[in-house]
């Protein structure tokens, strides 16, 4: 076994020491609280690299896997064991969680500088990453879960993290409690996994749960209407993939966690929190696609992953149509991430683990790109996050602007250059020939037309025409709360960030275009290399042909909705910040729709949260007036009982042992009168005793 | 009448008188001469019984009230010196008031 798989705990260690070494220092130590989480991250990431090195050139024999495992508790005569498994999945989602992460903590520096909480912020950043990166090394699902638990407090405490604003505490207790009802779904499949398998490992030299023997044994067993046992446990570890990565119907906390500071949410939505339930289907893919009736061009087709495509297909072109009509900047981001995610919940479903975490591992650096520019953006614009408020922006922030189009570029997928085409079109070659329905691919290509169309509706509203800020009666207020890094330059115009910010920028931009090479139909490595198979360069042309049909037509449909959103927004500039929607103005009913993200919300406040409350209420009565009563009946006779006690008391016992104490205070009273202290008495007495003494003498004497 | 009857009714008398001196005064000092009177009656009885008893002609009875009176003597000296002890602290040697143990 190689070192690094057995040091494979040191990467979220370090991160948790680093959280905790903030923690418990007192004094406000921003430097230092900075550098641990930066330094703990960055050494994360050379082991990353160590352990990436390691499961690299490893060919033939499947794909590289090692695993270390120990026992933890012992219930009954069984050992729970956990550990950690290196390969390539977990090598690939280290290397993205610590660099991405690590770029994200070092802009989170200038961007938190001007903050109260900064040590705070670092302290819970470092934890968070801590728990991301259990889950990823995790051999095991219980460290698994616990990891995904640690992830889930700490988005809560992030989100919330300027608790004194009343939405940001209700987008965190929004957050925790939607991710907390799929993680009751994930509960129940482990517990469940456990009583079948009797291990949660995954790996576990061929005892592991999701190894061949495990697997055949769940596949054998059906439950109601014939489901096998591996479907249903999948569907509900899934339950707890679709909380924390936002799908339908549980996507409704994503847009609110937006409410947190802009690094969290580039820390959430994009490396980490989100990625964790597309990581979970991942490792748990092998359980989903047991007993799969029928293998399609290498994708595997069971009830299990036909709900995860379905998921994911309505995710994708449910939250690109909101985002269409959205205005907070970072509001339009989180929408994309709902929908992008949907992608990955398809790619793994219609594709398998590889297609699924390509778009994962390239939508995790062009979107914390683009959630740090929108970050760079709002610092720019004095904390202003309404993009009808924003515009011309290019031409005060030209750093910005420039990897902020290329972010853009690859969430929309613009051909060949970008990322997010490859990835994207990659999801969609495999809907394509997915066996069961055709539909979840007319969904995603919809979905990529309405990705190009809102991400250019954002560009042109954001960077393009002039600036629409100084409109604003409230600048006073803006002043106020700024006058601690706007005293100097007096004008409200936007200002390009500090290169604390902008470094980070420029490295993420550099991935978001290069990593599109490895997972090229040409050169498929990605796919190779997380198959255990060597990556060949195929520049064959029956390949190419046979993938060019579709690239061609995503990239038309990339083209034309980048088109259609320059022409509305980019060459068309509104001219106040008050003016309606281009969308608005020809379809209002459409575009409401839209704007309220289909009353999502307010269906839940309808139904979910109203049935909530009046069970909430049932309790209530249930509590004030039948337990409540019953507590009442008990306290009376108890009350009735003691009263009765004290009576018997105070009569009986009190009563003789006063009579007895009376009668002896009384004979002693009597007595005490004898004792009177008058010598002379006493004489008298000794004068009438010694007569009837005499007296008794003779006369008894007589007698 | 034998001269003893006579003797023992004259020390009954003075017993009594003594009892009832001792009994009935208020003051510490006549009670003590009350104490005195019955003391004496004894000794007249010890007088007359060895006057007219068996043995006229050993000194016993002499003896005994010898060291009766002597007794007596220095009887009558701790109760006197206690007398004036109570008067100095109570200021009185009315009997009837000093029945407090407590100093």
């Amino acid at each position: 076994m190689i070192w690094i798989v057995k040091n494979l705990w040191l990467i979220p260690a370090l991160p948790l020491f680093a959280a905790g070494i903030i923690a418990v220092n007192k004094q406000p130590a921003r430097k230092l609280a900075a550098g641990l989480a930066i330094g703990s991250m960055a050494l994360g990431f050379l082991l990353s690299l160590c352990a990436f090195a390691a499961t690299l050139g490893h060919h033939g024999e499947g794909a590289f896997r090692e695993t270390f495992s120990f026992n933890w508790i012992q219930f009954g005569g069984q050992w729970m064991s956990i550990g950690w498994v290196l390969d390539p999945l977990t090598a690939i989602m280290l290397v993205m969680v610590t660099f991405v992460g690590m770029l994200i903590f070092i802009f989170s520096v200038g961007y938190m500088a001007h903050d109260q909480n900064f040590m705070r912020f670092f302290n819970f950043l470092a934890l968070f990453a801590s728990g991301m990166l259990g889950v990823v090394i995790a051999n095991n699902l219980f460290l698994l879960f616990v990891s995904w638990e640690i992830v889930g407090l700490t988005s809560y405490l992030l989100i919330g993290f300027w608790y004194h604003k009343p939405s940001a505490a209700a987008a965190a207790k929004k957050a925790f409690i939607t991710t907390r009802i799929g993680d009751l779904g994930l509960l129940l499949g482990m517990v469940w996994l456990y009583a079948q398998t009797g291990t949660l490992n995954f790996y576990d030299h061929g005892h592991g749960c999701m190894e061949a023997s495990a697997l055949a044994g769940m596949v054998s067993k059906t439950i109601c209407g014939g489901m096998m046992v591996s479907t249903a446990i999948g569907l509900l570890i899934f339950l707890g993939a679709v909380g924390k990565s936002g799908q339908v119907p549980l996507h409704v906390w994503l847009p609110d966690a937006m409410e947190g500071p802009t690094p969290v949410s580039a820390l959430i939505h994009a490396a980490t929190m989100v990625a964790a339930g597309v990581f979970l289907v991942a490792r748990v893919h092998p359980l989903m696609a047991a007993g799969a009736a029928h293998v399609e061009h290498g994708a595997p087709v069971t009830t299990a992953l036909t709900v995860v495509t379905w998921i994911g297909a309505i995710t994708a072109i449910f939250a690109a149509t909101i985002a269409v009509a959205q205005n907070d900047i970072k509001r339009i981001l989180a929408y994309s991430t709902v929908s992008q995610l949907g992608y990955m919940m398809m790619g793994l479903g219609v594709g398998g683990v590889a297609v699924g975490m390509f778009h994962l591992i390239t939508h995790a650096f062009f979107k914390a790109l683009l959630f740090l520019g929108s970050g760079s953006v709002i610092h720019g614009c004095h904390e202003e996050q309404d993009v009808r408020k924003m515009g011309g922006l290019k031409k005060y922030m030209p750093i910005t602007f420039v990897v902020y189009a290329i972010g853009m570029l690859a969430l929309a997928g613009f051909p060949l250059f970008f990322s997010g085409f490859w990835s994207k079109d990659e999801i969609l070659h495999h809907a394509s020939h997915w066996s069961v329905s055709h539909v979840p691919f007319y969904l995603g290509c919809t979905g990529a037309l309405f990705t190009a169309f809102y991400m250019t509706r954002q560009m042109g509203l954001v960077f393009f025409g002039k600036y629409r800020g100084h409109e604003e009666s409230s600048h006073a207020e803006h002043d106020h709360s700024h006058s601690a890094h706007s005293s100097e330059s007096h004008s409200h115009d936007p200002h390009e960030s500090p290169a604390v910010m902008t470094v980070p920028l420029i490295i993420l931009a550099g991935f978001a275009i290069l990593l599109g090479v490895i997972g090229t139909p040409a050169w498929p490595w990605f796919d190779a290399y997380l198959n255990g198979e060597l990556a060949e360069l195929q520049i064959k042309f029956g390949n190419l042909a046979a993938s060019a049909g579709l690239m061609g037509a995503s990239a038309l449909i990339v083209l034309t909705g980048i088109t259609v959103g320059w022409l509305l927004y980019g060459k068309r500039q509104r001219k106040t910040a008050a003016e309606k929607d281009v969308l608005e103005a020809a379809q209002p009913a459409i575009y409401k729709l839209l704007e309220n993200k289909y009353f999502i919300d307010e269906i839940y406040e309808a139904t979910v949260i109203r049935f909530n409350a009046f069970a909430a209420w049932l309790c209530d009565f249930a509590d004030k007036w039948i337990f409540g009563g019953a507590v009442l009946l008990v306290k009376y006779l108890t009350i009735g009982a003691s009263w009765l006690y004290r009576l018997t008391d105070e009569n009986v016992v009190n009563g003789g042992f006063d009579a007895g104490c009376g009668s002896i205070r009384g004979g002693g009273g009597i007595l005490s009168r004898l004792h009177s202290g008058r010598v002379q008495t006493y004489l008298r007495i000794i004068g009438v005793a010694l007569v009837a003494l005499i007296i008794f003498l003779i006369w008894g004497r007589k007698a | 009448m034998t001269p003893l009857q006579i003797c023992l009714l004259i020390s009954a008398l003075l017993f009594a008188i003594g009892f009832a001196g001792a009994v009935t005064r208020r003051h510490a000092i006549l009670a003590l001469v009350g104490i005195e009177l019955m003391l004496n009656a004894a000794n007249l009885n010890f007088i007359a019984f060895w006057r007219y008893g068996a043995h006229p002609e050993a000194l016993t009875g002499v003896l005994f009230v010898i060291f009766s009176i002597a007794i007596a003597a220095a009887e009558a000296a701790v109760g006197l010196a206690l007398v004036i002890a109570i008067y100095r602290h109570y200021k009185t040697s009315n009997l009837d008031e000093v029945k407090e143990l407590k100093g």
